[in-house]
C-alpha cells in the first residue's frame, strides 16, 4: 500500500539504521523496511507505516576472499552486481531466486527466496555465515563470522533469514561462495501426466548423481523434468540422467546451451500480477503440487527433490482458488506470493500457524522488537 | 565448579507457594514421572555423569533421570519449571566443551533410552529419530543406498541430539555442510514444559526458522526429542590419496590450489608430524617417518567426476611439492589411513601424559600464519603441540601436549591452547568450529563478540528460557538475567533459599 505522505530515509551505515529504527520506536512509529522493492507485495497486508527505511546506500561489497570463498556485503548490494563481481574470479554465490530487477541481497535473505541452485548448495540460510543487524533497540549485534565454519553463539543469521525484516534490519552479511562450474549441460524430458513427471525426477534424486539443479515443471497440460550438471564430466552426468529418466518414462534429450531454460524456471516463480502460492511439501506430494496446479488452470515450476512447488494461478483466479489449493494439498503448508492486495486481505498468505510455535514467535518478536517498529503485521500470525 | 548460576525469575514467596501447591519433593515427583530406577540420587552413581567428554570439568548434579519417552522429557522439563529448578541434558556425553556439564544441585536429564528411530521415510529422504540414536545409526538405518553426511569422529557413540546441540561437523563437512545443514523439524520442549513443533519434514514452512536457530544452542533453549533430517543417495565412487609434504604450510599450498582449480573433495585433512608420529602408533599405516605433514583427499561423487578430477588432484599436490603421493591399494588400506586420521586425538595419549584439544577457525588461506603463531607458542612454553585441521575449511585442532603430574602444566597447557584460539580470533576466524562453547569457552566468547552481540544472543535465549533454568552457565561468558534492568548483584533465589531443601 503506497501512501502519500510517507516520510523516506536511507542510512548509511547499520549504525545510523539501529537510531533510526529506535527512535521511531520510541515515537511509536512504524517503519517499513525495504530493499530494491521487487517483493513489497509479499506477507500480511500489514500495519500502516509511518516511515520507508531504504537499504540503497548500503551498497558497497566489502570484502570478496577469493582464497577462502567468502564474501561480506552489505544488505543493498544486488544479486546482479554480486554475481559479476563473484564470476571474475570464477566464483558465485549459489543463491538465483527470480530477479525481476535490482533484487538486493538484503531482500533475498530477508525473504529467504531461492532459485534452483538451491538443489545443490542450500538455501540461503545456509549460505549465511553471519550478519551484522541494526536492532531497534538502536544498538548493532553481529553474530556469526567470515569464516565458513563456526558455532560460537547463537545463529542469528538464520533467525533473521525469512524473518521479513520484523526483528531489525540486517545490514551487512557473509557469505559462503563457490566455484563457479566451468560448464553446465542439462538433461531435459517430458511427459503428460504430473505422477510420471515427478515420479522420474524423484527417481533421479534417488540415485547417486551430483546435480547442480533438479527442477518439474507443469504447463498447458504438459509436464518437463530438467537437471542440469555441472563440472569437469557435465556431459557424462548429463546423459547418464537422461537414461535414468527415459527408463522412467519420459522422452527427451540433452542441451548444452541451458541458461534461458533455467531462466524460465526462475522467472516462472512470480507473477507480477497474478497469484504464486509456494507449496512446501514432501517429494513424494510434488506429483500432488502439479495436479493440483494443473486442476486449478495454472503453471508450476518446483524443486523435485526438495519438495517446493510454485503455483501460478490463472489470471481471473481470486482469493478461491487459494483457499480450493489449500484443501486440496493439507497438509502441505501453501504460502501465498505474488497476489493482489485484495486476495491478501480475503486469505491469510501464511495459513494457520499451530498455537505453541506462534507464542514463542511472537515471545523472540516482543524480545527483539518491542514496540513492533519494524515491518508490523506482515508475517505469520500477524507478527 | 560452576554452581547454579543462572536465576529463575521467580520471587522467594512465590518459590515456597509453588512448593505447597506442588506438596511433594522434585525428586519424588521425578520418580513417579521416570519410575524409581530412573532416577539417580546415590552420590556414586552420579558420578558416571560428573562430566562429557572434557574431564577437566566435574560437576555432580543432585539427581539424574533417564526418561523413557518424550512426554517423559516434557513432564520432567515442566516439573523442574514449576520447582525453579535448573537442568541439564546429556546424550552421549561425548561433547568436548563441558556443554553437558551438570549444574550442582540441578537435574540431569540423560537422553540415552531415547534411542528409538520412529521413522526411515526414504521415499521422501528423511529419518525421524529420538535424540538419544547415535549419529552412525542414523547412516546404517538407510544404508547402503543413502546416508547422513555429518560426521562427527566420535559417530559411533555421540548422539543426534548432541548433535544438534553442538551443530557437529566432522571430516566431510567441507563439501557436505554441517548438522544444521540436514535437520528440517524438531519436537522442542521448551524450558517451562510446553511442546513445540519446528519446521517438519518439509522445507520453508512459514514462520521464523526457530529449528535453524535450535541447531547449534548447546542445550540452552529447550531438549529436541524429534529430531527429522534429510539423508541423501550415498556416493557413487570414492577416490582416496594421501600426500606427504615437508610442513603444513607446503600441505596448505596444495589445498588452496585445490580449492582454486574449483575441485570440492569430500574430505581434505591434514596432519602434522607429530600427529602422524602419534597415530602411527595406533594405526601402522607405514606412512614415512620424515614427513612433515600428510594431507588426506578423499574424493566422492559419481563415477566419471573422481575419475577427471583425481588425476587433476594428484598433479597439483606434486606442483605443490609433495614428497611422495599414496593411493590405498584398497578399501582396507583406505580404512587405515582414515584411522591414522580418526584416532589422532586418542592416539595424542600414546606419547604424552596428558593432552588438550583445541578447536578454532581460522580463512582457510592464514594457515601460515597461524602455524607460525603456534610454533612460536609452543617454544614459548616449551610445550609439544601436534596439529590436526579440517584443511578445507581452516579449522584447526591442536593438541597441546602435558604433563598433569608437573606442577603447573595443565594450567600453562590451557593458556597456551587459549593463546590459540584468540590468535585465531585475530586472524579473522572463529574461538570454535565445531566443539562449541560450553563451559570452556565462555571466557573467549567477549574476545570474539562486543556486548550488543551478547546482548542479541540473550535476547533470544530469553524468548525460549526466561527463567534461565535450560543449561545455565553455558555460552554465555557471564550470567544473565531476563526482562531486568542491570543492577547490583541479587542472590540468586535457589541460592538464597537452599536447593537441598527442595529434593
Amino acid at each position: 500500500m503506497e501512501q502519500a505522505s510517507l516520510q523516506r530515509v536511507a542510512p548509511g551505515s547499520a549504525e545510523e539504521a539501529a537510531e533510526i529504527l529506535r527512535e521511531a520506536g520510541q515515537g511509536r512509529r512504524h517503519v517499513r523496511l525495504r530493499g530494491a522493492g521487487t517483493k513489497l507485495g509479499w506477507g500480511r497486508p500489514g500495519l500502516p507505516v509511518d516511515l520507508e527505511l531504504s537499504t540503497e546506500r548500503l551498497d558497497a561489497i566489502l570484502e570478496h576472499n577469493e582464497g577462502d570463498l567468502t564474501a561480506v556485503v552489505e544488505a543493498g548490494v544486488t544479486l546482479e552486481r554480486a554475481r559479476e563481481t563473484f564470476a571474475r574470479a570464477g566464483q558465485m554465490l549459489p543463491l538465483d531466486p527470480p530477479d525481476g530487477g535490482g533484487a538486493t541481497i538484503g531482500g533475498v535473505l530477508a525473504t529467504a527466496d531461492s532459485g534452483p541452485l538451491r538443489h545443490r548448495h542450500h538455501g540461503a540460510r545456509d549460505l549465511v555465515l553471519g550478519v551484522r543487524v541494526a536492532l531497534p533497540d538502536g544498538t548493532v549485534a553481529r553474530a556469526g563470522s567470515k569464516v565458513i565454519k563456526n558455532v560460537a553463539g547463537y545463529d542469528l543469521g538464520k533467525l533473521m533469514t525469512g524473518a521479513y525484516g520484523t526483528l531489525g534490519l540486517v545490514a551487512e552479511i557473509s557469505l559462503r561462495l563457490h566455484p563457479l562450474p566451468l560448464q553446465t549441460v542439462t538433461a531435459v524430458v517430458r511427459g503428460a501426466a504430473p505422477g510420471l513427471v515427478a515420479g522420474a525426477a524423484s527417481k533421479l534424486a534417488h540415485r547417486p548423481v551430483e546435480a547442480e539443479a533438479l527442477d518439474v515443471r507443469w504447463e498447458d497440460g504438459a509436464g518437463a523434468v530438467l537437471a542440469r550438471f555441472g563440472g569437469a564430466s557435465a556431459g557424462d552426468q548429463a546423459r547418464a540422467a537422461l537414461d535414468t529418466l527415459t527408463a522412467a518414462g519420459l522422452e527427451g534429450e540433452i542441451v548444452d546451451d541451458d541458461d534461458e531454460l533455467w531462466d524460465r524456471q526462475r522467472e516462472a516463480q512470480r507473477a507480477p500480477d497474478g497469484i504464486v502460492v509456494r507449496v512446501s511439501t514432501t517429494q513424494h506430494g510434488v506429483g500432488d503440487a502439479l495436479a493440483a496446479a494443473h486442476h486449478a488452470g495454472g503453471r508450476a515450476v518446483g524443486r523435485a527433490a526438495l519438495g517446493l512447488v510454485w503455483i501460478a494461478l490463472p489470471q481471473q483466479a481470486g482469493a478461491g482458488a487459494v483457499t480450493a489449493l489449500r484443501e486440496r494439498l493439507a497438509p502441505a503448508r501453501c504460502v501465498v506470493l505474488d497476489a493482489p492486495a485484495a486476495v491478501r486481505e480475503a486469505v491469510d498468505p501464511w495459513g494457520e500457524d499451530d498455537r505453541a510455535k506462534l507464542l514463542l514467535m511472537r515471545r523472540v518478536k516482543e524480545r527483539f522488537d518491542p514496540h513492533r517498529t519494524c515491518n508490523p503485521g506482515i508475517f505469520a500470525g500477524g507478527i | 565448579m560452576d554452581g547454579p548460576v543462572s536465576a529463575p525469575g521467580a520471587a522467594p514467596a512465590e518459590e515456597a507457594n509453588r512448593r505447597a501447591a506442588d506438596g511433594s519433593d522434585l525428586v519424588a515427583r521425578l520418580r513417579r514421572i521416570c519410575g524409581d530406577e530412573h532416577v539417580l540420587t546415590d552420590h556414586f552413581q552420579l558420578r558416571t555423569y560428573e562430566s562429557d567428554g572434557l574431564l577437566q570439568y566435574r560437576s555432580v548434579p543432585r539427581a539424574a533421570v533417564l526418561p523413557g519417552s518424550a512426554e517423559e522429557v516434557a513432564a520432567v522439563v515442566r516439573a523442574c519449571h514449576r520447582a525453579g529448578v535448573p537442568w541439564v541434558a546429556r546424550g552421549s556425553g561425548s561433547g568436548l566443551s563441558g556443554g553437558a556439564l551438570p549444574v550442582q544441585e540441578g537435574v540431569l536429564i540423560v537422553l540415552t533410552r531415547l534411542r528409538r528411530i520412529l521413522e526411515v521415510d526414504l521415499p521422501n529422504q528423511r529419518v525421524v529419530c529420538e535424540p538419544g540414536v547415535t549419529n552412525l545409526a542414523i547412516t546404517a538405518a538407510v544404508a547402503p543406498s543413502h546416508f547422513f553426511p555429518p560426521d562427527p569422529s566420535s559417530q559411533i557413540v555421540c548422539s543426534i541430539g548432541g548433535n544438534v546441540a553442538e551443530n557437529s561437523g566432522g571430516a566431510h563437512c567441507f563439501k557436505y555442510g554441517f548438522t544444521t545443514h540436514y535437520v528440517c523439524g524438531l519436537e522442542v520442549v521448551l524450558p517451562d514444559g510446553t511442546v513445540v513443533q519446528l519446521g517438519g519434514k518439509e522445507l520453508d514452512v512459514p514462520g521464523y526458522d526457530l529449528h535453524g536457530v535450535f541447531v547449534g544452542s548447546e542445550g540452552t533453549l529447550g531438549v529436541a526429542t524429534r529430531i527429522t533430517v534429510r539423508v541423501i543417495p550415498s556416493p557413487e565412487s570414492v577416490r582416496t590419496l594421501v600426500a606427504f609434504f615437508d610442513s603444513p604450510a607446503h600441505a596448505g599450498h596444495a589445498v588452496s590450489a585445490i580449492v582454486a582449480a574449483g575441485v570440492v573433495p569430500g574430505a581434505i585433512e591434514m596432519m602434522d608430524r607429530l600427529s602422524i608420529d602419534a597415530s602411527e602408533q595406533m594405526a601402522h599405516a607405514g606412512w614415512p617417518k620424515d614427513a612433515g605433514a600428510a594431507l588426506l583427499v578423499e574424493l566422492d561423487g559419481p563415477e566419471s567426476e573422481c575419475e577427471a578430477r583425481f588425476d587433476e588432484v594428484r598433479r597439483l599436490c606434486d606442483e605443490a611439492g609433495a614428497a611422495g603421493v599414496v593411493v590405498p591399494r584398497d578399501a582396507a588400506q583406505r580404512d587405515v589411513f582414515w584411522k591414522m586420521r580418526k584416532a589422532a586425538f586418542p592416539a595424542m595419549g600414546r606419547i604424552s601424559p596428558h593432552y588438550y584439544v583445541q578447536d578454532g577457525v581460522i580463512p582457510r588461506t592464514r594457515l601460515p600464519e597461524v602455524l607460525e603463531q603456534i610454533d612460536a607458542l609452543s617454544r614459548e612454553y616449551d610445550l609439544r603441540v601436534g596439529n590436526v585441521f579440517h584443511a578445507g575449511d581452516g579449522n584447526l585442532h591442536p593438541l597441546v601436549c602435558y604433563d598433569g603430574e608437573k606442577p603447573g602444566d595443565a594450567q600453562r597447557a590451557e593458556e597456551l591452547a587459549g593463546e590459540i584460539v584468540l590468535a585465531c580470533v585475530q586472524l579473522g576466524g572463529s574461538i570454535t568450529g565445531e566443539h562449541g562453547i560450553g563451559v570452556d569457552k565462555k571466557r573467549y566468547m567477549p574476545k570474539m563478540f562486543a556486548e550488543p552481540d551478547l546482548a542479541a544472543f540473550q535476547k533470544l535465549r530469553c524468548a525460549f528460557d526466561p527463567d534461565g533454568l535450560a543449561n545455565p552457565g553455558k555460552v554465555m561468558p557471564t550470567p544473565r538475567l531476563c526482562g531486568e534492568v542491570p543492577g547490583p548483584y541479587r542472590q540468586h533465589p535457589l541460592e538464597r533459599a537452599g536447593l537441598a531443601e527442595r529434593f
